[in-house]
């Protein structure tokens, strides 16, 4: 799909699957077509080109009401009605379904957010955090077959957003299928089974630790208590390494395949009288492959 | 999916729970009726009758003029704050996001204001009816009852406060500040009060007929206004803010 307004592009020329019960992440920097993306997946935005299935349903004008009624949307801001209580504005959303058993229904989502006790309370009253999790019982009410959270944790402080991650992995450990927009990689890392990452085009799609090694090579991080005085001999008489270069805190070696590497070369730097402090494969995080992929952008933006 | 009145019914219910709970609402249909009933009331009563019967038609006119005044103002006031005010508090886009249609989400916004108006209105000629039968003079009494009076407030009541409610929709739909919203939806919705000021200053020659016209005219407006209204209804511009 992709979705412009007027001559701006909004997102462009994007294509992904998500499995059933599966935990998607989607990432991208402010302004990289996210929230664009969730709201033309939620039938609120027409898309330029391009076609979708929803939740099983092609989406359309037309199936617009349908495929509404078989997903649930967590905007960024929770949108509740302050003057409400919890309770009154769950009431008003599952009127907005047609559920049936709306109190069972209701005691369920607040259960699962915890929140049972709260369901008297006016939403204006409430801190950031609970209004977040009210938002989420809202959006698990009528037992959505897709749920799309934007930006779950966005302003909330750290405490709240531990227990939005709580949430979260217990709706995963539940089989619900989530579509989470983020640009906290540690959040989309913990939490995802695959991610994609999206600046405006669709840059990566994968798992988070095939996205690493798609993008670097595999590397040695050697620490030493000093420095060799001759680098060169004892790293190029280990044939799995390819390059090596010095760091701050020793020695960074791309290698083949680490298993292998790891051993003679520990063997070498015995050989040469090393003090070995640790010899360790690098961990590129999720944020060192975002980091790349949106500097390639900026590069090319440059160019 | 077809229209579903329970979704209305949800919206309904979501907007009558918020006025109770909304100070700027409450004060707003409390005042607007006092101040509209006040004047006439003391018009009335203070009347000479023993003055020309065209000065005493005008003033019996004026009065009932105010009355039709809580119609126009109470609903529009409500109504440019329905969807612009919800777009700026983030609400608007969590109820988008349901199966609601915009037919459904425009009829219960527009129920929701439609009905205290219209329940305000009443109970307010009712009382400046029954302060009148107690209070003012026979003369007044009989000339209030006489002619198209009672029937044109009957009529123009609900048919006004339909105007208001579509333009101040329409006026909230298109708006990004409620403040100004509250202003133009004002002031397009007394644009009919005019005709109804001219029937009461005598400019016009009020009638049974003339009344029933107009009321029909006004009917075919309101029932033009809202099918403007749902087409002007797009979730695109409402959740983006651009021009689509």
């Amino acid at each position: 799909m992709t979705k412009r307004f007027g001559d701006r592009v909004a997102f462009d020329d994007v294509s992904f699957e998500v499995g059933y019960g599966e935990v998607f992440g989607f990432l991208g920097p402010n302004g990289a077509g996210k929230t664009t993306t969730v709201r033309t997946l939620g039938t609120l935005l027409a898309p330029s080109s391009g076609s979708a299935i929803v939740a099983g349903i092609s989406l359309s004008p037309k199936n617009g009401p349908a495929i509404r009624s078989r997903i649930s949307m967590m905007p960024e801001s929770p949108g509740l009605y302050l003057r409400l209580t919890v309770l009154e504005n769950l009431q008003c959303f599952a009127g907005l379904y047609e559920l049936d058993d709306v109190r069972g229904r209701i005691d369920r989502a607040l259960g699962a957010v915890n929140l049972e006790d709260r369901a008297r309370d006016l939403c204006g009253s409430l801190s950031k955090g609970l209004r977040q999790r009210v938002a989420l019982a809202r959006a698990l009410l009528n037992d959505p077959a897709v749920l799309f959270l934007d930006e779950p944790t966005s302003g909330l402080d750290p405490v709240a957003t531990r227990e939005v991650h709580e949430l979260i992995a217990s709706l995963r450990e539940r089989g619900v299928t989530i579509f989470l927009t983020t640009h906290r990689l540690e959040e989309a890392e913990r939490l995802c089974h695959r991610v994609a990452i999206l600046n405006t085009t669709l840059r990566l799609i994968g798992r988070p630790g095939e996205l690493r090694q798609r993008l670097f090579q595999r590397s040695l991080d050697v620490r030493l208590r000093t420095p060799l005085g001759d680098p060169t001999a004892v790293f190029c008489a280990v044939p799995e390494v390819e390059r090596w270069e010095q760091t701050p805190s020793g020695y960074s070696l791309t290698v083949s395949d680490p298993d292998l590497a790891a051993p003679a070369l520990a063997r070498a730097l015995v050989g040469a009288d090393a003090d070995i402090l640790s010899i360790a494969e690098s961990q590129h995080s999720l944020e060192d492959v975002y980091l790349e992929l949106i500097n390639e952008d900026v590069e090319a933006k440059r160019r | 999916m077809s229209f579903s009145w329970r979704r209305v019914g949800a919206i309904l219910r979501k907007e009558l729970r918020d006025y109770r709970r909304n100070r700027f609402v409450i004060g707003t249909m409390a005042a607007t009726p006092v101040l509209f009933i006040t004047l006439p009331m003391i018009q009335l009563i203070a009347a000479n009758v023993t003055g020309n019967t065209a000065h005493l038609s005008l003033r019996i006119g004026l009065s009932l003029l105010y009355m039709l005044v809580i119609p126009v103002t109470m609903p529009s006031v409500v109504c440019a704050y329905s969807v612009v005010g919800e777009r700026e508090q983030g609400t608007l886009e969590p109820v988008l996001t349901t199966p609601i249609r915009r037919e459904e989400f425009l009829i219960a916004k527009a129920l929701a204001a439609f009905v205290p108006t219209l329940v305000i209105s009443y109970a307010v000629f009712g009382i400046f009816l029954a302060v009148a039968a107690l209070f003012a003079h026979p003369v007044i009494v009989s000339a209030i009852y006489a002619g198209p009076h009672v029937l044109v407030q009957l009529l123009f009541t609900p048919l006004l406060a339909g105007w208001a409610i579509w333009v101040g929709i329409a006026v909230s739909a298109r708006s990004t500040d409620v403040r100004v919203a509250q202003q133009l939806s004002v002031l397009g919705s007394v644009a009919p009060l005019v005709i109804l000021a001219l029937m009461s200053l005598n400019v016009i020659t009020e009638s049974t007929a003339l009344a029933i016209g107009l009321a029909a005219a006004l009917l075919v407006f309101d029932l033009l206004a809202w099918r403007v209204v749902a087409a002007m209804f797009d979730r695109e511009r409402l959740v983006t803010g651009r021009r689509v």
